[in-house]
């Protein structure tokens, strides 16, 4: 179907819906595994000041998850309202992946939320701590599933053609595909390092407001000594995945770099403005053959450029993503990466041996609460974009997969969507700013 | 396998519909039953739905996925027939599900506004759905006499769930906000009476399918025996909530739950069996739109495997739950 207005709306409307939510599960999946933490804690101490860490935290676990669930069942619809060609040509594939997300991890997750939010006084405590641990099981088993369907349709394989539909030939490669486990472990560390800021991040605040504060002392620690372990971890990890993206889907790559024409020796572009009228980059600072050698490891190693895979000649299939939104994204994802790295590891070696935090830090890690969301945003944008034209890669088109709805339904829709998505997020920042400002309240201790 | 997938997927994905509609019912009727309370049973309503609404919701995931894994060809038309009453379900069920936790932690107007949006959510989510039914019963035509069967159906679909609510809180709670539950319920129980009966009385001329399936002789006999439960179900629902209200004894607070659901499942296998063999009426058969057998056959197994652990640790949380709901649900 040659709509390019409708493919860019439906793009933006799915965009905008996957793009909300991820939000809230990045910060869940590693969030969870931190409450674990604190419940633990409570149960081994019996003190009160951890469980009154634990039901702050709590809270605004529940909050985000709820945002998190609501957002995703937009994303169930949305597959068949905006994409309905992508079933049709792989949804033997992608509905196993999704449904068992569903059976195994959606109604987990949901159910023992419940008797972890409000079963407190009503479970004995091992069975609350293993209700706290379900959850957190059933949030990494919700990224397993989503994230081996998002890798497959990147870098597709197990698959096979039979009575003239794409159907699974060996499940384990489809799950286990090239790229997946490289995604899955990027994915899981951003989600860490989103989590421990944002646990930092809301523990600095409350320091800034209150002077002291024993709980969210301690939170703070906790969240900058997490950050401080995983953020070097999730650089190595990127590279890891970089390389395995040159390996399979290196127009992305090409277009990261902004390397317009295949040549040895190639530039590492710091800084230009991509130029896709000319096909050139403009105001471009370039250190000589670095790309070479961080790509190929070897100065004068031969690197595809765009040209490579969207040929300038008229008519020619253009099977390259845009250069400028990845170039940038890929840029941005990097600076605050970087910046997250540098002000974990200062606030780890401030803090050591029990030292009092000093109000820059404070104010630096209040700062940077939401960082994660920024950096796991755009590189998801780099990743997404990067695939294009493509759905599934090399199998499927995104513009193959469009439906039939009329564009003022998408409008309005989306206008919907952009006018309660914007009023949730208010309301979610404002209430956890306002929940941790207000710190974790001292209770009695009860089953321990 | 001589397993005929596409129907077993067709009676899973029934399944998953009927409990979502039953269960998500009754949180989404106490959610539009708030304005009727006063401030203090409003967190007794929202306590007994608490630790529920999550996963009754996911019901509705499973019976969409349902949809779009075995019958992907279906999960295009319908949902795209469908956009905008999906899209303002959607917008509605994301209102009700965070208003919820913000409502609590709100203090002063703040509070009175996420209440508010609760019901707002709770509301536009079930008629939305109604509206949804009654497009999708009529193979989604446009045309006036069409768009007023779907709000017919729509304000139908609102008093069933009231009643579920209203029911669920007759079980779940005591004393005064129990005395206001039963007549909530009995409003209810005649606004169900009305919606059914125009239903009734409408699909088989909106539908000539269905008119067909039902004056089918000597089919129809037998068929009669479906209103006749549900008018033996109704009275019986009436009965005990005036039973209730009398304080007799011996009268089962869970009984004009049960009613209600026996009503739901009634009105669900009538609807079954008026539009089966079809997905989407007249135009697709489950078998037309089933997805390929390999990947059929994959879920299946998965979902009997996790299927039983499902059911196993939802008792498991009712079991947690029992009883009267208590406010205060965080400490």
């Amino acid at each position: 179907m040659d709509n390019p207005d409708l493919l860019l709306l439906a793009r933006a409307q799915f965009g905008l819906n996957i793009g909300f939510h991820i939000l809230f599960p990045s910060l869940t999946i590693a969030l969870a595994w931190i409450l674990v933490y604190f419940r633990i804690r409570y149960a081994r101490s019996g003190d009160a000041a951890w469980l009154a860490t634990y039901k702050l935290w709590v809270k605004i676990f529940a909050l985000t998850f709820a945002m998190g669930v609501v957002t995703g069942i937009t994303m169930s619809f949305q597959f068949g309202t905006n994409w309905p060609g992508f079933m049709k040509h792989v949804g033997n594939i992608a509905g196993p992946l999704l449904a068992f997300e569903v059976l195994t991890a959606f109604f987990l997750e949901a159910t023992f939320l419940g008797v972890m939010l409000f079963g407190m006084n009503r479970v004995p405590a091992w069975v609350h701590i293993g209700a706290t641990v379900l959850v957190a099981l059933g949030t990494l088993l919700s990224a397993f599933w989503i994230l081996a369907l998002n890798s497959w349709m990147h870098t597709p394989a197990g698959h096979m053609t039979m009575d003239g539909a794409l159907i699974a030939g060996d499940w384990l490669q489809v799950i286990f595909n090239p790229s997946f486990p490289y995604r899955f472990a990027h994915m899981l560390l951003a989600s860490g390092l989103t989590a421990s800021f944002v646990v930092a991040g809301l523990s600095a605040w409350r320091l800034l407001h209150a002077g002291t504060d024993a709980s969210a002392s301690r939170t703070l620690r906790t969240g900058v000594v997490i950050a401080a372990v995983i953020a070097p971890l999730q650089i190595f990890v990127g590279d890891l995945h970089g390389l395995n993206t040159l390996e399979h889907q290196p127009a992305k790559i090409a277009a990261i770099e902004a390397l317009w024409k295949t040549e040895r020796g190639a530039p590492l572009v710091l800084f230009a403005v991509p130029n896709a009228e000319t096909r050139h980059n403009d105001f471009a600072i370039d250190v000589p053959k670095l790309a070479s050698l961080i790509l190929k490891h070897d100065p004068n190693g031969e690197v595809k450029g765009i040209e490579e895979f969207a040929p300038s000649a008229p008519g020619a299939d253009q099977l390259a993503p845009p250069v400028a939104p990845l170039f940038f994204g890929f840029r941005l994802m990097l600076a605050v990466g970087m910046s997250m790295l540098a002000l974990a590891w200062i606030g780890a070696w401030v803090l050591r041996k029990g030292a009092a935090p000093p109000r820059w830090l404070l104010w630096s890690l209040a700062g940077f609460t939401f960082s994660g969301w920024v950096a796991t945003l755009s590189g998801w944008l780099v990743t997404e974009i990067g695939r294009q034209p493509w759905l599934v890669t090399g199998i499927l088109r995104t513009s193959q997969a469009l439906g039939r709805i009329p564009e003022a339904q998408l409008g309005a829709s989306l206008t919907g969507y952009v006018l309660v998505y914007a009023l949730m997020l208010a309301a979610y920042m404002g209430v956890i700013t306002h929940l941790a400002g207000k710190g974790a309240a001292p209770t009695r201790a009860e089953a321990v | 396998m001589s397993l005929d997938l596409p129907l077993v997927f067709a009676a899973l994905m029934g399944v998953a519909v009927l409990a979502y509609v039953v269960l998500d019912g009754y949180d989404l009727g106490v959610g539009m039953l708030m304005p009727a309370a006063d401030a203090r049973e409003q967190e007794l309503m929202v306590a007994s739905i608490g630790p529920f609404w999550d996963a009754n919701e996911t019901w509705l995931v499973l019976g969409v996925g349902i949809l779009l894994v075995a019958f992907p060809v279906a999960h295009g038309v319908v949902l795209g027939a469908l956009y905008l009453p999906v899209a303002a379900m959607l917008i509605g069920l994301m209102l009700r599900g965070v208003a919820f936790e913000f409502r609590v932690k709100a203090e002063g107007w703040h509070r009175e506004l996420w209440n508010w949006l609760f019901w707002l959510g709770s509301f536009i989510a079930s008629f939305a759905q109604g509206l949804m039914l009654g497009r999708y019963i009529t193979g989604f035509d446009s045309g006036f006499g069409y768009l007023l069967f779907g709000l017919v159906v729509g304000a139908g679909l609102c008093g069933g769930y009231v009643l579920l609510g209203a029911t669920w809180l007759i079980y779940k709670t005591e004393g005064t906000l129990q005395k206001k539950a039963l007549a909530w319920a009995r409003w209810g129980l005649l606004w169900v009476a009305l919606g059914v009966a125009a239903v009734s009385l409408a699909t088989p001329l909106v539908s000539q399918t269905v008119q067909m399936k039902w004056f089918d002789f000597p089919r129809t006999l037998g068929l009669m025996l479906l209103p006749l439960v549900t008018l033996w179900a109704w009275i019986g629902v009436w009965r005990s909530t005036d039973r209730l209200s009398r304080g007799v004894a011996g009268a089962g607070e869970w009984a004009p739950f049960a009613g209600a659901v026996a009503i739901f499942v009634l009105a669900f296998i009538g609807l079954a069996y008026s539009l089966f063999p079809y997905v989407v009426i007249d135009r697709l058969t489950f078998w037309d739109a089933a997805a390929h057998p390999s990947s059929l056959k994959v879920v299946l197994i998965g979902a009997l495997i996790v299927l039983p652990f499902i059911v196993a640790y939802t008792a498991f949380s009712y079991y947690v739950f029992r009883g009267k709901a208590r406010a205060g649900l965080y400490d």
